[in-house]
Order: C-alpha cells, then structure tokens, then sequence
C-alpha cells in the first residue's frame, strides 16, 4: 500500500508542479492576477505533496518496509533509527527526492514570502515549477524510490557502513539546502528577464544568503565527515565530488558580492543575473557529475546510462533556456552607472574576477579528464598538484585584496584613508610571519605566507570592526565572514604543513611517540554494536607515567553489509588533534595503528562556521528591518530610468 | 574510496614481515621501508604524487589495493638501486601512462587544462577593465 500511496502523491505532486509553471508564467502578464494567485496556491501545495512523499518513504525506511525495493537494498531492520532516517538520501532515488523537496522548500518560501513585485514572484515560482516538474518527471521516470519488491525479503541488505554515521545524516541535507537553493536566485533571475524588473537583487537576496550559509555549513560538514570518517587524515583530496560542491559556493560567494553592488548602487546589473544563472547551473551541473555516474566514486552509487542522459538533457535545457533568455533580455536592463576606479564597485568587480577565476579551474580540473577521455580515449589524472598550482594561487591573490573592499566607499573613495586604515593589519601580518618563522619547524615558504595572508585578514576584519562599534548586527557580517576565511586558511596551512604521522604495528604494552606526544598501546577489546562488531583499541595518552585520556578507535565489521570499516578516534584540545585510526589484527594481540598529529586541524571548521555566522548576521539584518533603504540606491535606479 | 587503514596494515605486514611469519613476505631481497628517513620521505613523496590505477582517485600511499602495493615495491626497488626521482616516474608512465600521475604532465593535449584557468583570469581582468574605465568616464 505504501509504495502505491508515495508513487500517487508524487503523480500528483508533478501535475501540481505542471499547473504551478504555466501560472506562475502567465502571472508575468501584468493583468493576469488570478495565474498569479494559482500560481502561489499551487506552490504551497506542491510543498505539501513533496513533503508527504518523502514523509512516506521515510516512514517506508523506518518501519523497515522491504516490500518497496529501494528500502530493501539500502536499510536493515538492525540500523539505529537515526540512520534508517538518513538511509532515505544515502542512495541515488532518496537523494533527489530529497533534491526535490528543497526545491519545493524554496518554491514555498518565495509564494510565502512574496519579495519583489508581484508579476516578479510570479515568474520566479513559473521558473522554479518548470524545474520541480523537470525533477520530478525525472525521478518517477528513472529513479523512482517507491518501486515494489515482491516477494518482499525478510531483511534489508544494509547501508555502505560508511555512510553510516552521524555526518553522513546531517551533510547531505545541509549541501542540498545550499545548492538547490541557488534555484530561487535563478529563478528571481529569469524572472527578472521576463517582466524586466530592477528590484530582483534585492527581493532574491535572503534566498542567496541561505543558500550560501547552508553551502558553507554542508561543504565544511562533508570535509569533517572525510576527516574523521575515512580514517586518512586528509580533509579535502580534490574528488569530482568535493568539486561539484565547491563550484556552486565559489559562484555563489561572487553571486552574493556582486549582487550586493547591483543593489546598493546599481552597478553590473547584468553581470549579476548571469551569475545568479551560473550559480545554479553549477549546482545542476555538479548534480548530474555526483548522480549520473559519470564520475564513480563513494557518492556515485548510480551508474545507469539512461539516467545520466535523461539528467544531461534537463540540465542542458535549463541552462541553454536560461542563458537564451539571458541574451534576448538582458541588453533591456543594461543601465551603467558611474563610479571611480578607486570605489567599492571596483573591489567587488576584482573579488568577482578572482572568484570566476577559481571555479573556472576547478570546472575545468574536473571536466577536462572527462571531455579528453570522452574525445579520443587519453586517460590523464588531474589530482591536488593541479590545484596547488592554479587553484591556490588565484585564491591567495583574491585573499590579499578581500581587506579593501569594506574600507572603501560606493562610488568614489579614498585609497590613501583605505591604507591608514588598514595599515596596523599589515603589522599583524608581520608579527604573524615572523612567530611563523621563529617557532615552528619545518620552514616553509607557503605556511609563512598563509600566515602572513591570515595575519592581514584578520587584522583587517578587527579594524572593521572597531569602526563599526554600535552598529546593526549586520554591518559586522563580512568582518566575520572575512575573519572566517582566515581561520580555514590557518588550519588549512597549519595541518599541511606541519602534520606527522605514525604507521606502525603495536604489541601490547608498547609505546610510541608521534608528534609531542607519547602513546601506549593497551591492547583490543571485542565490542558488539547494534549492527556490527568490532576490536577496540585500547590506547592510552600518557602525561609522564599517568595516563591523560584513553582513546578508543575501532576497527569494525558489519557482517549484513560484509564490510570492514574504520572508527578514528581524536583527542583534540582545540588547536591540535591527536588522530587515530586502528588497523587490522596482526595476530598475537598486536595491531596495525596509524597516527596522526594535526596542527591546527579544528581551524579548518571553525573558520567554515564563522563565516556561515557572517552569512547568518547578514540575514539577520535583513530579515529584522524591514526596509532598509540604502543611500546609495535611489540615485542609481534614477539614473537606470533614464 | 575504501578503507585506508587496510593500507597501513599492508605496508605494516611488509614492514613487519621477519616478525609475523604469517605475512605476505615476498622475495627476501625487497625493501618496503626505508630505514634512512631521507630515502623513506622521497618515496612516500613519490608515492603521494602517483595514482592508484585500480581505485577511484586514491593515490599509490592511500590505497590498500594489490597494484598500489606492486607500484610502492617497485618504486622503492628504483630508489634503493639510486634512481633518481624522475627517472622513476619516467619509468612508471612509460609503463602505465600519464593516467598514473596526480599532477597532469603540461604537453599539447594538457596546454588547455593548464592554461584555462589563468586565460579566464586574463579575459575577466580585460572585461573588469573596460568595466572600471567606462564606469569612470560615466563619471567625469
């Protein structure tokens, strides 16, 4: 029954998307008031049947349903029940229902939320029902997660152990709030194409902000997830997958400067709708790189031909239709405005190049294997190097002029005042460098100047915000995003650089020394999970002769599953993680141990944190005053009129 | 992207092999660490540089696949008989092809990748430039 229910609430959810579409469209028309009502009526109930599908399928997950085939093949009536929950998008068809249901989300929230002119809203929820019902027609024809399973077996065959696990239930919800909510930008473009209105920046920023805050907090979360989660130490390896996340934020992040210019003091009006429309685009074209199997790796678990091209041609289409209309309308908005060379604009147009610079390197880093292989069969691995040497270069150059932008007015400013206040920053670069270079080994080139870099920013962020004292909440959100940026840099920095590592067999008893600290190794436990079994090293943190803390990494077998997975353990005091990963048994009570020390690692999240708080003053300020007007504004749309 | 521990415990049952009878002890004449820390750090230098052909984007040091450890043997071989660096990957991609190096070699069919990235800079800069100086003259 339950299958058939989800399968028919999603019929409906499609039709509901369809009438959605052409109304939301029609509502465009300046008289078309009642297309404009349906239009929000439908986006409402389009949420509502969304959230019941995948209300339905969740319930299928948890009750441990198997006569629905997608329940049988990715749950077990052992798992915990957080992850018979986060089971639902831990294979390819729960994924982009969940996919859809932000979708419907952010619909829902535009009808409710009504920004911007009323033929405005009614194009954007058009656009955003032409996607839901592309995405849907998508999922019931390809990857439909109700299908039946008859006879229904008695037990599920599991989900992969690593996607077991507490990150696992949190990141993926969290990217997908990041990069499907990058639509409701791109629809508030289009629809601004469409009724050729000026106001769309400011009507679509609160959507722009949500989406970059939850794409920072999903980016950060899948990089802390591989940390401790993959048993290797590393935070970011360059994957298509990772790639596919960061092309939408680096858009996004340029999205969200620029836009802020067009707003403020109307300039690059069409520079911004066409990253509005990139953005998006990104985050579709990184959805049919991790979902169609054309790339396989741990996210890839679809490898079905049809449902790569039928994805290939949704994502074409709406990426060509976008960018059709782009051309057609986009030369009636063009107004041009005037500001100085020395200006704010300017600054933002440079964060602009720098930031397109970067995703054009990392689109490119990841598609070009691809398109060579594709072409006339040339295998070539583009891996870290590549971007060590292209990617790193450009951001470090991005991170030296982030300071000047706050400092510098709209329209004209003053270079010389912009120096004099950011003068002390250079000197918290210096001090930064120079502590580098005094009392950390090994010396390194990099480190030194990441810190210098951090040092700068940093500095720069705590001038700011001593200028701004008693101001709004909002005015301190790019000190802190900036502040944030930093903080990544200095573990980024930190951890490679400076990270040593163990790789040994342990006897009970034994010691080892990694880094500054010294361990003992106390011998394994047999451990039974709710689902799995496991050894459990037993590894003491020795203070002289006491022991500090025990760490207790497990190496684990899931028998439902047949696989062997790795538990770190960490022990960090905020600064420095002591990371331990337990190997297999090497018989007689000994076990392979690996170990790491990482300098700074925790600064890598932090930094991701602090700037998704940067994002969330931001809003803040948005969402709490109501209007508010900015000086710079109303001459700029003057200008634009004439 | 499996378990990267069972690497460490390939290279440890290597490594420990005249303890554990049991391991997998090759030929006696193979080298699977180095005890001069200079030679050890060059080869796990060059093993992070090398992809692991079999896996899905792990590199030679990460993976615990047969042909990860086939390639860490041989490299230590090379280096043990005074190879230097690139003679080594030379070798390897003579064997395996470009495909084994993380870091793509810069020849005709790679000039693109490697220059793209910085055209985009060049043509965004170009474009900002006329952008600032229209917006100037807008302004005088």
């Amino acid at each position: 029954m339950i299958g058939e229910l989800g399968q028919l609430v999603l019929c409906f959810a499609l039709a509901l998307s369809l009438v959605m579409a052409v109304s939301g469209l029609m509502g465009a028309r300046p008289t078309a008031i009642a297309a404009r009502k349906t239009a929000t009526s439908s986006a409402l109930g389009l949420l509502v049947f969304v959230v019941l599908a995948f209300g339905i399928l969740t319930y299928a997950f948890v009750t441990s349903d198997f006569s629905v085939a997608l329940v049988a093949s990715h749950s077990h009536t052992l798992k915990p029940l957080v992850y018979k929950i986060s089971g639902v998008w831990g294979n390819h068809e729960g994924s982009m229902l969940l996919w859809v249901l932000v979708l419907a989300l952010y619909a829902g929230l535009v009808a409710v939320l009504q920004r911007g002119g009323e033929r405005l809203t009614s194009a954007a929820l058009g656009v955003q029902g032409l996607l839901a019902f592309a995405f849907i027609l998508f999922i019931l024809f390809t990857s439909n997660p109700f299908l039946r399973l008859d006879p229904a077996p008695f037990e599920g065959a599991g989900l992969m152990p690593l996607l077991q696990d507490p990150g696992l239930a949190m990141h993926p919800p969290m990217l997908y709030a990041g990069y499907v909510g990058l639509s409701a930008a791109f629809s508030y473009a289009a629809a601004a194409l469409m009724v050729g209105e000026e106001g769309w920046a400011r009507a679509a920023r609160p959507f722009m902000l949500v989406a970059w805050i939850a794409l920072t907090c999903g980016i950060a979360l899948g990089s802390w997830w591989a940390y401790y989660e993959l048993g290797w130490g590393g935070f970011w390896g360059w994957d298509p997958v990772e790639n596919a996340s960061l092309m939408p934020w680096l858009i996004a992040t340029a999205l969200l400067h620029s836009a802020l210019a067009t707003e403020k003091s109307g300039a690059f009006r069409t520079w911004t709708l066409l990253l509005a429309i990139a953005g998006f685009s990104m985050s579709l074209i990184g959805t049919f790189l991790v979902r169609s199997g054309v790339i396989t790796s741990v996210h890839a678990f679809a490898s079905d031909p049809t449902r790569g091209f039928f994805m290939l041609i949704l994502i074409a289409l709406a990426i060509t239709g976008a960018l059709g209309l782009f051309a057609w309308r986009a030369s009636k908005l063009q107004g041009g405005t005037a500001f100085s060379s020395v200006s704010r604009e300017t600054t933002l147009l440079l964060n602009n190049v720098f930031l397109v610079a970067a995703c054009a390197c990392v689109f490119v880093g990841t598609l070009y294997p691809l398109v060579l292989d594709a072409m006339n069969g040339t295998k070539i691995s583009v891996g870290p190097p590549y971007y060590v040497l292209t990617f790193a270069p450009i951001f470090f150059a991005l991170l030296l002029l982030v300071p000047f932008g706050p400092q510098l007015g709209w329209k004209r400013a003053d270079l010389k005042s912009a120096w004099r206040t950011l003068y002390p920053a250079l000197g918290l670069a210096a001090v930064a460098a120079v502590t580098v270079l005094a009392i950390v080994s090994p010396r390194g080139a990099a480190a030194t100047g990441a810190f210098a870099v951090a040092g700068w920013l940093i500095g720069a962020s705590i001038i700011d915000i001593r200028k701004r004292k008693g101001a709004r909440a909002s005015g301190f959100a790019s000190a802190l995003a900036h502040a944030g940026l930093a903080i990544t840099l200095m573990g980024v920095a930190g951890t490679t650089a400076w990270r040593s590592e163990a790789l040994t067999v342990m006897a009970p008893g034994q010691k080892l020394t990694v880094g500054p600290y010294t361990l003992r190794f106390d011998g394994v436990t047999r451990e039974k999970g709710p689902n799995y079994i496991a050894d459990r090293g037993h590894i003491a943190l020795l203070d002289g002769n006491k022991v500090q803390t025990t760490l207790l990494p497990e190496h684990r077998y899931y028998p439902a599953e047949g696989q062997e997975m790795t538990d770190t353990a960490i022990h960090t005091n905020g600064l420095r993680d002591l990371y331990l990963a337990l190997g297999d048994d090497r018989g007689a009570g000994h076990f392979a141990l690996r170990a790491y020390v990482s300098p700074l690692a925790p600064l890598i999240w932090l930094g991701g944190l602090v700037m998704a708080l940067g994002g969330i003053l931001s809003l803040w300020g948005r969402l709490r005053v109501k209007d508010p007007a900015p000086q710079a504004a109303a001459p700029a749309v003057a200008q634009a009129a004439e | 992207m499996k378990n990267r521990v069972l690497l460490l415990s390939m290279l440890v049952s290597l490594l420990a092999a005249p303890t554990f009878s049991h391991a997998q002890a090759p030929n006696t004449a193979v080298i699977e660490s180095f005890s001069d820390p200079a030679l050890e750090t060059r080869a796990r230098n060059l093993q992070r540089q090398l992809r692991c052909l079999v896996c899905q984007g792990e590199s030679i040091d990460e993976s615990n696949s047969p042909f990860a450890g086939d390639v860490r043997h041989l490299l230590r071989q090379q280096i043990s008989e005074g190879r230097s660096d690139q003679q080594i990957l030379d070798f390897l991609v003579a064997r395996y092809g470009d495909f084994i190096l993380m870091k793509p070699p810069v020849q005709p069919n790679t000039w693109l990748l490697w220059l793209a990235p910085f055209l985009v800079l060049g043509a965004g800069g170009a474009v900002a430039w006329t952008a600032v100086k229209k917006a100037g003259a807008r302004e005088a």
